[in-house]
């Protein structure tokens, strides 16, 4: 059905893709340095902010850059850093601990960055970028040869679960662009494609990501302390995981809780979500949330893999920036200000010359490939577990990262054990809110029309109900924080059902799944979470 | 024939609604906002009639503060001609709606007014009704079918008993029920374009209209929490338990 279409197309000089920190940032110095540029900006959310998740504590740096009086208007959840906590929790315990200088959040703020991205597209649009939320960039346009990027084609609206045009169906239209930015965000659907194709990866590690869970809590008044931010690393977690805690006390009686647990986790009984919230549950932390609610929660897969696993930034007619290529220095816990330099200094190319060619030796010639280059060794040597981790850690950290070596990585989707060598974790009963995910989901504000095409495009079902349950147990139906997957049993014969109306886009299937069959694709623009405050 | 459309800024639907603290109404800080999705309907109405070739003109009109302009542009984008706001930074209630809307009726002299049968905001469900008074001209009120032919409309209501058909003359009011139509997908060109489109606008006090709020709102609260069900194992248990629970 898509030959015959005729499609509207629209010239522009940049299309940038995705309004995140990264996208917005590039589009706004465009902007700022040549006003002739026409600039396009496509978000597959409903609204500038929807659908972006994060902890989030920032440096300011590119916000100083790009709006030097930013603090006289600043974002509506925009608090400073006032006090730095590092702990060690073990089932009963919170033993405090030196807080790491990457870990030092002096002049940092935190924000929600769905607040932040909402802010950055107002000034954005003030300085003439189109910014179109509601379309998802669902295509990339290659030239007749196959080797040029020339631009991006919008998801079809209005077709219907088996794939056929619905009344009111509305075809995506070709946006033509002389360059074209991938800034996704992590494990960016288009950006995968383009790695691939490109082989923009050849010769890297494998990259490795983190599931973030979080929520926004309203609790009762007086027990937050604003610009309080707390780590945690250890229980829930055993000391061969990665991940660990963040909760950071906002204004007006507010708290953002969130767990990261690192996706090359071997057990496949483990539950990412559960793991949050038994540490909510935690006799030293839920104290804090008896008697408040939730306002927003959410779920986003974070890129860890460092500079070992960034690929080529460039092919002809697109470059990559922000965590689409996975620019987050994993021991700071940050990635934002990342993002926005990367948008920036991709900009500040694009305003003489768009072209692609230069940008990826140009990046890492600058100072935050030597930012990541000096943390590469800190994430992957908590492989052999959280105390070798922590000790491989200080080191790193006393050497500025000169050490000679560069530690690697394994895929996630290959460091699973088998389900018959591996325990079914046992937590103890907890009563703090959300029940369960179905429970937990329902604060995403996630929708999906549903006469839509499935948008988790699982190759081979088979696999699901003979090998993968054989084997690691359906992993994916722990995995996935919001419960889209699920393992119906019907007249003793065993059927994988995706209930991808409660997706909430965080990418943890495409990543994780153990034999890469699953494929994350753009649903209907618009559709998916609506975080408010994450 | 000329089509006034209204519109009104809500809450989205999507978007969980939680009450402020101190009851004081519902938390919009940061919050998503969208057209009423009865409004959307209306508009997609008016564009139908346009494109059936009744209609010349559809207006657009809506009274709110600055981002309320957000939903006249998404009205342009779907298609409406032009726009019209109405600045008014408070909220407003069904009759001070009607007020405004009869006195640019009479300056827009349109051929018909559609709008949403209610806002999914306060649920009130009047604004139609009230307009049809103060301008003294027929209602056709939860239209699920508009026909219309020469000076008359025919429109298929969606009452309590099943559906009523009745004719009333032009210019008319009608309100629009859920079963209307389903509004377009908005396209990314028609965006772009929809920020050329006109839009005037008019304070109050250009339109000789004053609002004096009519009804007080003592409080908001939230529905209450419900508690935890639980499994029963028998018909017999269950008859029990409701009996228990006086509830058979």
């Amino acid at each position: 059905m898509t030959e015959a279409i005729e499609r509207d197309v629209m010239e522009f000089d940049v299309v940038i893709v995705g309004a995140g920190p990264a996208g917005l940032a590039c589009a706004i110095r465009c902007k700022q340095q040549n006003p002739e540029l026409m600039v396009c900006v496509l978000e597959k959310g409903s609204e500038v902010g929807a659908q972006v998740l994060s902890g989030a504590v920032i440096e300011p740096s590119g916000l100083d850059l790009l709006f030097p009086d930013w603090r006289d208007d600043p974002p509506a959840i925009c608090v400073p850093a006032v006090k730095d906590e590092f702990s060690l929790l073990t089932a009963k315990w919170k033993l405090r601990l030196f807080t790491p200088p990457q870990m030092n959040n002096h002049g940092n703020y935190i924000v929600s960055l769905g607040g932040l991205c909402a802010w950055l597209a107002s000034r954005a649009e003030d300085l003439g970028v189109e910014i179109y939320p509601g379309f998802a960039a669902a295509e990339v346009l290659l030239d007749e040869s196959g080797e040029r990027v020339i631009g991006i084609r919008t998801g079809d609206m209005g077709v219907d679960a088996a794939g056929l045009p619905k009344d009111g169906y509305t075809p995506g239209i070709d946006i033509h662009a002389r360059v074209t930015v991938l800034a996704e965000g992590c494990r960016g659907s288009l950006s995968k494609q383009l790695i691939s194709r490109f082989k923009l990866d050849e010769g890297c590690e494998p990259q490795t990501y983190g599931i973030g869970i979080k929520e926004l809590w309203q609790l009762p008044e007086g027990r937050v302390t604003p610009g309080l931010i707390q780590h945690s690393v250890g229980w829930p977690l055993d000391s061969r995981t990665y991940g660990g805690s963040f909760l950071y006390h906002l204004d007006q009686d507010r708290v953002a809780v969130g767990f990261v647990t690192g996706l090359d986790y071997s057990n496949p009984y483990l539950e990412p979500y559960e793991v949050f919230q038994q540490f909510k549950n935690h006799p030293k932390i839920k104290p804090l949330f008896e008697g408040g609610e939730i306002i927003s929660s959410g779920a986003r897969a974070i890129v860890e893999g460092g500079l070992q696993s960034l690929p080529k930034l460039e092919l002809p007619g697109a470059l990559l920036i922000g965590d689409s290529a996975g620019m987050v220095n994993v021991p700071k816990i940050k990635g934002t200000h990342m993002a926005m330099h990367a948008g920036i200094m991709a900009a500040d190319r694009l305003a003489t010359s768009q072209e692609s060619t230069g940008w990826d030796a140009a990046w890492r010639s600058s100072p935050w490939a030597d930012e990541l280059k000096q943390v590469r060794n800190i994430r992957p040597g908590f492989r052999r577990g959280l105390w070798l981790g922590l000790v491989n850690a200080g080191i790193e950290t006393i050497t500025f990262g000169r050490l000679p070596w560069t530690l690697g990585h394994h895929a996630d989707h290959s460091s699973l054990k088998l389900a018959a060598e591996s325990d079914r974790p046992e937590w103890p009963k907890r009563d703090l809110p959300p029940r369960d995910r179905l429970a937990g989901v329902y604060f995403a504000a996630t929708e999906h029309d549903e006469n839509q095409p499935v948008h988790l495009q699982v190759s081979d079902t088979d696999i699901c109900i003979t090998r993968c349950r054989e084997e690691y147990g359906n992993p994916c139906t722990r995995f996935c924080p919001a419960n889209v997957y699920e393992m119906v049993e019907e007249q003793g014969a065993h059927r994988l059902q995706i209930n991808s109306g409660n997706c909430v886009h965080c990418k943890t299937c495409d990543i994780k799944d153990p034999y890469q069959i699953i494929n994350w694709v753009t649903p209907e623009g618009g559709s998916g979470p609506n975080y408010q405050g994450l | 024939m000329k089509v006034l459309v209204c519109v009104k800024r809500v809450v989205d639907y999507n978007v969980r609604i939680r009450v402020k603290p101190d009851g004081g109404g519902v938390v919009t800080d940061g919050v998503k906002m969208a057209m009423n999705p009865f409004d959307e309907i209306a508009v997609e109405e008016a564009l139908r009639m346009r494109e059936a070739g009744h209609v010349s003109e559809v207006v657009a009109v809506t009274i709110g503060d600055k981002k309320s302009q957000e939903q006249l542009r998404t009205a342009l984008a779907m298609g409406a001609d032009r726009a019209i706001w109405v600045e008014h930074e408070e909220a407003i209630q069904p009759l001070g709606v009607a007020r405004v809307l009869k006195a640019l009726a009479e300056r827009e002299q349109p051929g018909l007014v559609l709008l949403g049968k209610q806002a999914i905001d306060d649920d009130c469900g009047q604004t139609a009704q009230m307009l049809a008074a103060l301008w003294q001209r027929p209602q056709a009120t939860y239209a699920s079918e508009v026909v219309i032919s020469g000076e008359t409309v025919r429109v298929t209501r969606e009452v309590d008993a099943g559906l009523e058909v009745i004719d009333v003359d032009l210019p008319a009011v009608i309100s629009t029920d859920l079963r209307l139509n389903e509004p377009r997908y908005v396209k990314l060109p028609d965006i772009m374009k929809a920020k050329r489109k006109p839009m005037d606008s008019y304070t109050l006090p250009d339109l000789g209209v004053e609002l004096p709020p009519l009804v007080e709102r003592l409080e908001t609260t939230p529905p209450p929490a419900r508690t935890g069900g639980f499994k029963v194992e028998s018909v017999e248990e269950l008859v029990a338990t409701l009996k228990e629970k006086g509830l058979v």
